[in-house]
């Protein structure tokens, strides 16, 4: 337990509390805030999309190799961050297997740009959001939906009035485990969307970055991070570790 | 069946870390055992150096009985900030006088060992047709530059200067060598670096040159940790790397001589 707790002790205790707010409101912090922002929410978008079919999938339809799927879904999960970004130059990049035809057909090169950081972050993200979704779908009781249906609903109605109240728990926990990961995203980032202020540099990364200039800087941003670590733990707290 | 499989190759990755776990640890005994007399030196060095220091590390060991040299390549600024979190480095090498004055509380007295100039690192045979330091100001043009804070970035930003040039950058790249790949990868047409990582970069990659008055001639110091526990050894690292077999490598590298001024 201590293990754990000591480095964030010696955060704490290295926190220029007096200044914080001078630290936190420059313009490369603030500008890391919001990006980390838009990023952060754009890849948890991007993860609804894409992860809650993927959920149904996974949850409700029977087919050969759908263990493998699985597993591959959750791949980014464990592999290395800068592993994904390496894969993703390799994907979406310039010389890529799809990024070469998205560069030649409409113009679009993803690395270094914003929509490229939130690539990355929902590369590493997504598994998160599809886990949770697909455990509660699979916990549901599908009886609510079939009344529904009897009763005339169409599937749209069902979804959203029956199955989506539902899975609500599980889903909101999965984005909110999804845009925590999000947020702290660092190795797939600067691997594939490079380091540059306002356009790619998110708040994991002005912390790399300010280490090395700017110390008081790099542990105001790091508190910011485990501030919002913290409050998604918290708020999910019940669904954890149940207290009986 | 899946899930067996599962257990069987979880069980092999931690099997391999434990392996690779103990065989770190039986570095550090090693080591460990401070007066024994195959010492071992920790060498922070700026990225540039990369393929220079690796040889000269090389070279070093043999000529003094096994005196190991362990090389940690990063950008100056990055080195510059670990050793004042207290890593354990015996001689620091940087890429500017810049980074190696942050520490000069932490280290002995500098001496500059070697030189360096700028080019422009291009794909194979040019496709973008870069002529010089005014082409990068094309916005249809990617470039990747060094951080600000990365020696080769503030000397390409001097450049520029120099140039009368104002590139804005795609990407704020951690170390010279980040910068290469970068192009070497295809994703950005152009970055500056040292005319020695051009080299280093193989087939794939071609410099053009920055003529005389626009460029900038980097000068690199060397010194040993003050917290050094093989002051001796450290001493003798930096003594090989100013003597004439130091300085015919880092020539064959491509690295200029100390600058006379």
């Amino acid at each position: 337990m201590g293990f754990l707790a000591v480095p964030l002790l010696g955060l704490l205790n290295q926190t220029p509390w007096g200044h914080l707010l001078a630290e936190l409101t420059t313009p490369i912090a603030l500008q890391a805030l919001r990006l980390s922002l838009v990023c952060s929410l754009g890849a948890v978008a991007v993860s609804l999309l894409l992860g809650v079919p993927l959920a149904f999938v996974l949850a409700r339809v029977e087919f050969p190799g759908r263990n493998f799927v699985r597993a591959l879904t959750t791949l980014s999960m464990v592999l290395p961050p800068v592993v994904g970004g390496v894969a993703l130059l390799l994907a979406f990049g310039r010389r890529g297997l799809v990024g070469r035809w998205l560069d030649e057909a409409f113009g679009i090169t993803l690395p270094f740009t914003t929509a490229g950081a939130i690539l990355a972050e929902a590369f590493v993200a997504m598994p998160f959001l599809v886990i949770s979704t697909e455990a509660g779908l699979r916990a549901m009781d599908r009886r609510y939906e079939d009344a529904a249906a009897t009763l005339g609903a169409g599937r749209w109605l069902t979804f959203r009035r029956v199955t989506l109240p539902l899975i609500a728990p599980s889903l909101g926990a999965g984005v909110a485990l999804c845009w925590a990961r999000a947020l702290g995203e660092f190795g797939a980032t600067i691997t594939f969307a490079g380091n540059l202020p306002g356009v790619t540099q998110t708040m994991p990364l002005a912390v790399y970055i300010a280490l090395e200039t700017d110390l008081q800087a790099a542990i105001a941003l790091s508190l910011v991070l485990l501030v919002v670590s913290l409050a998604v733990l918290i708020s999910l707290r019940d669904r954890w570790f149940p207290t009986a | 069946m899946l899930r067996s499989r599962i257990r069987v190759a979880a069980a092999l990755a931690v099997a391999a870390l434990v392996l690779a776990a103990c065989g770190g640890s039986d570095d550090n005994t090693s080591s460990g055992g401070s007066s024994a007399s195959p010492a071992e030196i920790k060498v922070f060095a700026a990225a540039s150096l990369t393929a220079a220091f690796t040889k000269i590390g090389e070279d070093f060991t043999a000529a003094n009985g096994g005196t190991k040299v362990t090389l940690n390549f990063a950008g100056s600024q990055a080195l510059a900030t670990q050793i004042q979190q207290a890593a354990p480095a015996d001689v620091f090498a940087s890429a500017d006088i810049t980074n190696m004055d942050k520490v000069k509380d932490l280290a002995g007295p500098p001496q500059i060992f070697a030189s360096n100039q700028l080019q422009i690192v291009v794909e194979k045979g040019n496709p973008k047709g870069v002529k010089g330091l005014d082409d990068l100001a094309n916005p249809d043009l990617k470039v990747v530059l060094a951080a600000p804070d990365v020696p080769v970035g503030k000397y390409s930003q001097q450049a520029l200067e120099k140039a009368g040039v104002t590139v804005k950058p795609v990407s704020q790249e951690q170390d010279v060598k980040a910068v290469v790949s970068k192009v070497l990868l295809g994703e950005a047409d152009a970055g500056i670096v040292y005319t020695t990582d051009v080299a280093a970069g193989g087939d794939k990659v071609e410099g053009v040159d920055i003529p005389e008055d626009q460029n900038v001639v980097a000068t690199y110091p060397i010194a040993t940790v003050k917290a050094s526990k093989a002051p001796d050894q450290a001493q003798a690292f930096m003594d090989y790397v100013l003597s004439d077999q130091g300085q015919q490598v880092l020539k064959s590298y491509g690295f200029g001589p100390p600058p006379t001024s």
